[in-house]
């Protein structure tokens, strides 16, 4: 069977490099990146503890390499997923339970979830670098 | 045709796996998510206080048993967590031959960590 509309070109299934990136599409995205991320930095915490317990020496090492440049612009990293993720999953359990679903609702959440984000992070290192201050 | 038409619904849904297994896997988690909101927030808020602490220091506060217990259940919540979205992550975008080894893979993984750091944790705990 032929007619007009199968010599057009047919619109494609929905592909997802030819969307606009919006803010609930992101943050969902953005939400499982720092889930996996989080894992690595998981793998970390466990060098971490194995280290402690092998001794000082052992010990010594994994602590200088949090201490250097690299180890803290990825302990920086670690903390902007954590709390990215904590706030993106409470934002998921409230939708689990059935609240939020209104289009208000999700942008004004998806916003808070980025707010909260940074605000805790920069809140975080900021009452860490005080500690350090005080304890000097 | 005539096949699936008359098969009962219940037939048609038994045995295809989404509508027995899914649903567990979604609903650990989201039990695992519940657990980790305080465990993290603890350890974060821990590491806060205790990122000056030096190594008999540090010690000391990880061979207290309020740590060990809460370090412990990180490990397993955190670990579990992780399986359980990793899993999704792979099923999502993998479609190759290695979807299956990864998976087994990553939950083997995932099993090993968690026991390496529940071990480490004790060894710290109990002492050496």
């Amino acid at each position: 069977m032929t007619n007009a509309s199968s010599d057009r070109p047919q619109p494609l299934s929905p592909n997802i490099q030819i969307y606009r990136p919006q803010l609930t599409s992101v943050l969902s995205i953005a939400n499982r990146i720092a889930g996996v991320a989080l894992t690595a930095y998981a793998v970390g915490l466990v060098i971490w503890l194995v280290a402690a317990a092998a001794g000082p020496e052992a010990y010594a090492t994994v602590h200088a390499f949090i201490r250097s440049s690299v180890g803290q612009v990825l302990l920086f990293g670690c903390t902007f997923c954590f709390f990215l993720h904590l706030c993106g999953g409470i934002r998921h359990l409230a939708w689990d339970a059935g609240y939020g679903f209104s289009l208000h609702a999700i942008y004004a959440s998806g916003w808070t979830v980025v707010a909260a984000s940074i605000a805790l992070t920069v809140l975080t290192w900021a009452i860490a670098i005080v500690m350090l201050g005080l304890s000097r | 045709m005539s096949m699936a038409r008359t098969r009962s619904p219940l037939g048609r849904a038994l045995g295809l796996g989404s509508a027995k297994d899914g649903v567990e896997h979604w609903w650990l988690e989201r039990v695992s998510a519940v657990a980790l909101v305080p465990l993290t927030v603890w350890f974060t808020a821990s590491i806060v206080v205790h990122a000056d602490d030096n190594y008999p220091g540090l010690m000391a506060w990880l061979a207290t048993p309020l740590t060990s217990i809460l370090m412990t259940l990180l490990l397993i919540a955190l670990f579990y967590h992780s399986a359980l979205g990793l899993q999704v992550v792979i099923e999502d975008y993998v479609h190759s031959r290695i979807k299956l080894p990864l998976l087994v893979g990553m939950h083997l993984g995932c099993f090993a960590l968690a026991v390496a750091g529940i071990l480490a944790t004790l060894k710290i705990a109990v002492g050496t």
